[in-house]
C-alpha cells in the first residue's frame, strides 16, 4: 500500500514544531518583541492561499462569491506582511551596542 | 511551473523563515534574519503566481489589492510609536486569523480551485483541516480584537467575569467538535457558518476575563493560535511553506506564553481561566493599616544618586505609559558623566508583551549590553547603591519571597530591597494589578517619589 501524502505533510509539521522549539529557545529575551512581530509577518504567508482563492474565478468573472474572500484575505495578509517586516526592521535598527569611546 | 518545482521552492521559503527566527538569537544577526524572512516571503508569493499561471484580469486585481494592503501596512509600520507595540501586534494577529477564516471560506465555497473535490463533496481530510483552520482563525481574530481593545484602553483592562463562564466556554468548545463531525457527514454550508460564528464567540469569551497585566501571556497565546490557524490552512492547501511556518509560529508563541507564565509563577490554565486579582481583594483589605512611608522629591533623589557609585534601573509598564524612556536615558547620561555605573534590570513580565521594555530602551538609544535579564542581574542589587524603580511594582514586591499567603508568592522578583537605597517613582500608593500592597514602599531604605514618571525623571536630571 502506498503511503498517504498526508503522512509526509504531517511529518514536516511535527519536525517543524521541534525546529521551532529549539530555534525559539535560542532567541535572546531582549528580542522577544521583534520575534513576535516577525512571526506575525511570516505567518501571513497564508497569502498564498488567498492568491489561489482570488484567482479561482472562471474566465471573465473576476469577482465570484469565493474569489471575493480571496481578495479580502489578500488585503489583510498584505497589511501584515509589509507592516510586520517593516516594523521588525525598524525595531531591530534601534538595538545598538555600547560605543567604545564613551 | 511544475508542482514538484513549486513544492521545492515552498520548502526553500520555509527554511528561510526558520533562518529568520534563528537570526534573532543575537541583535547582530537579527537584521540579516529579517532579510531572510523577506526573501522567503517573496519566493512564496512569486511561486504561487507562477503555479496558478492565471495572468488574466484577476491577476491585476490581485496586485491592486496587494498594493492597497501593503501601503496600509507600511504606513502603520512607519507611524506607530514604539510604546504602542503590544496593540500593534495584537491587531496584526487578528488580521492573520481573519485571513485564515476567509481562505477557509473560499476553499469551502469553491473547492475545485484548490483541488479538494467539488462543492458538497469535499474530501473528508480537507474538510476537517478546513474546519480546524477556520475555527482557530476565528478564535484568533475575535480574541485579538478584544486584546487590542483592552490594550488600547477602549475596553477596560479589568477582568470581566460572570457565573458559569468556564462551563459556557467548555460547552461551546464541545459544540465546535460536534459541529465539525456533523459538517463532515452532511457537508452543509449552514453548519460551516455556524462553526465560524461559534468560534468567533469563543475567542471573545476566552479573552474578556483576562486582566490587563496578564496581557503578555494573552498576546503570546494568540501569536501561537495564529500559527496553528496558518498550519491548518497549510494542510488544506497541501502547502509546505504554510505548514512549516504555522508550526514555527505556533511553537514560538507557545514558548513565549510558557516563559511569561513562569515569570509570574502561574500555570497557563490559571491565566486562561482569568479573573486574577478580582477574587482576593476582600482578604487583602483587612490588614491594610496605615504604615509610614518616606516620600521625597527630585532634589533628594538627585542627591542620593550623585553620591552613589552604581545605580540599577528597574523599568516597568508605567514607564511606557508615561513615555519616560527618553527622559530616563538623559538622566542616565548625566549619571554616567559623573562616573556612576548604570545598568538596567528587566523582569520577564515587565510591560504588556514579551520584550516590551527592551524595545523601548532600545528606542531611547540605550545600548543593549547595559540591559540585563532577571537572572543575570539579580545578585548585583546587593552591591548596588541605588535602585531606581520606574513604573514597575509587583515584580519588585519582596512579599513574593516572604509571605506564603500572598497570591504572588513564589513569583520570581527583582531583589530591589537589597540595594542600599531604593527610589520608587509612582503616582500614588495604590497597589499593582495583583491587588496587593508592595512591602517595598514601607522599607527603611525606600524613598517614594510621588509624581509622573517622565516629569520626575526630568526634574532629577535638572537637579543632578
Amino acid at each position: 500500500m502506498e503511503i498517504d501524502p498526508f503522512i509526509f505533510r504531517l511529518s514536516i509539521f511535527i519536525l517543524s514544531i521541534f525546529v521551532g522549539y529549539y530555534v525559539v529557545w535560542s532567541v535572546t529575551p531582549s528580542l522577544h518583541t521583534p520575534l513576535m512581530s516577525v512571526t506575525n509577518a511570516i505567518s501571513s504567508v497564508i497569502i498564498v492561499g488567498a492568491i489561489i482563492a482570488a484567482l479561482s474565478g472562471s474566465d471573465g468573472v473576476v469577482f465570484s462569491s469565493s474569489s471575493i474572500y480571496g481578495f479580502l484575505a489578500i488585503i489583510l495578509a498584505a497589511v501584515n506582511i509589509f507592516g510586520g517586516f517593516l516594523v521588525t526592521q525598524r525595531m531591530l535598527a534601534m538595538y545598538k551596542k555600547k560605543k567604545k569611546d564613551k | 511551473m511544475s508542482p514538484n518545482l513549486s513544492a521545492i521552492l515552498y520548502l526553500v521559503s520555509g527554511v528561510l523563515f526558520i533562518l529568520a527566527l534563528r537570526g534573532l538569537s543575537s541583535p547582530e544577526t537579527s537584521r540579516q534574519g529579517n532579510l531572510f524572512g523577506i526573501i522567503g516571503m517573496v519566493i512564496a508569493i512569486s511561486v504561487t503566481f507562477l503555479s496558478v499561471g492565471n495572468f488574466s484580469s484577476g491577476f491585476i486585481y490581485v496586485l491592486i489589492f496587494f498594493a492597497i494592503g501593503g501601503s496600509i501596512g507600511s504606513f502603520i509600520a512607519y507611524r506607530i510609536p514604539m510604546t504602542a507595540m503590544p496593540e500593534l501586534v495584537a491587531g496584526f494577529h487578528s488580521l492573520v486569523g481573519l485571513a485564515a477564516v476567509f481562505v477557509a471560506i473560499s476553499a469551502f465555497i469553491n473547492p475545485t480551485a484548490f483541488n479538494l473535490g467539488t462543492p458538497g463533496n469535499i474530501k473528508l481530510a480537507s474538510l476537517i483541516e478546513m474546519a480546524i483552520g477556520a475555527a482557530v482563525g476565528a478564535i484568533t481574530f475575535s480574541g485579538s480584537v478584544i486584546a487590542f481593545l483592552k490594550l488600547q484602553g477602549i475596553m477596560s483592562g479589568a477582568p470581566i467575569t460572570f457565573k458559569g463562564q468556564h462551563l459556557l466556554n467548555a460547552l461551546l468548545l464541545l459544540l465546535i467538535v460536534i459541529l465539525t463531525i456533523y459538517l463532515c457527514s452532511t457537508q452543509s454550508s449552514n453548519l460551516f457558518w455556524i462553526l465560524i460564528a461559534v468560534s468567533f464567540l469563543i475567542g471573545f469569551l476566552i479573552i474578556i476575563p483576562i486582566g490587563g497585566a496578564d496581557m503578555p501571556v494573552v498576546i503570546s497565546m494568540l501569536n501561537s493560535y495564529s500559527g496553528w490557524a496558518a498550519a491548518g490552512i497549510g494542510f488544506t492547501l497541501e502547502n509546505t511553506a504554510l505548514i512549516i511556518t504555522g508550526a514555527l509560529v505556533g511553537s514560538s508563541g507557545a514558548i513565549l506564553s510558557y516563559i511569561m507564565c513562569k515569570g509570574m509563577n502561574r500555570s497557563f490554565f490559571n491565566v486562561i481561566l482569568g479573573g486574577f486579582g478580582a477574587t482576593d481583594q476582600t482578604s487583602q483589605s483587612q490588614n491594610k493599616e496605615q504604615r509610614p512611608v518616606k516620600s521625597g522629591n527630585a532634589d533628594d533623589a538627585a542627591f542620593l544618586m550623585k553620591n552613589a557609585s552604581s545605580v540599577i534601573i528597574v523599568p516597568g509598564y508605567g514607564m511606557a505609559v508615561a513615555q519616560a524612556q527618553h527622559a530616563l536615558r538623559e538622566m542616565v547620561d548625566t549619571l554616567k558623566k559623573n562616573d556612576i555605573k548604570v545598568s538596567y534590570a528587566i523582569h520577564p513580565v515587565a510591560g504588556r508583551m514579551p520584550g516590551h521594555m527592551n524595545v523601548l530602551l532600545a528606542e531611547a538609544n540605550v545600548p543593549y549590553d547595559e540591559v540585563f535579564e532577571l537572572e543575570e542581574i539579580n545578585n548585583d542589587f546587593a552591591n548596588a547603591d541605588v535602585a531606581f524603580v520606574i513604573g514597575a511594582n509587583d515584580v519588585t514586591n519582596p512579599v513574593a519571597k516572604t509571605d506564603p499567603q500572598s497570591p504572588i508568592y513564589g513569583m520570581p522578583v527583582l531583589d530591589v530591597e537589597k540595594c542600599k537605597s531604593v527610589l520608587f517613582v509612582k503616582r500614588s500608593l495604590s497597589p499593582g494589578y495583583a491587588g496587593i500592597d508592595n512591602d517595598l514602599f514601607y522599607k527603611e531604605n525606600t524613598l517614594m517619589l510621588f509624581a509622573d514618571a517622565k516629569k520626575m525623571t526630568e526634574d532629577i536630571t535638572k537637579n543632578l
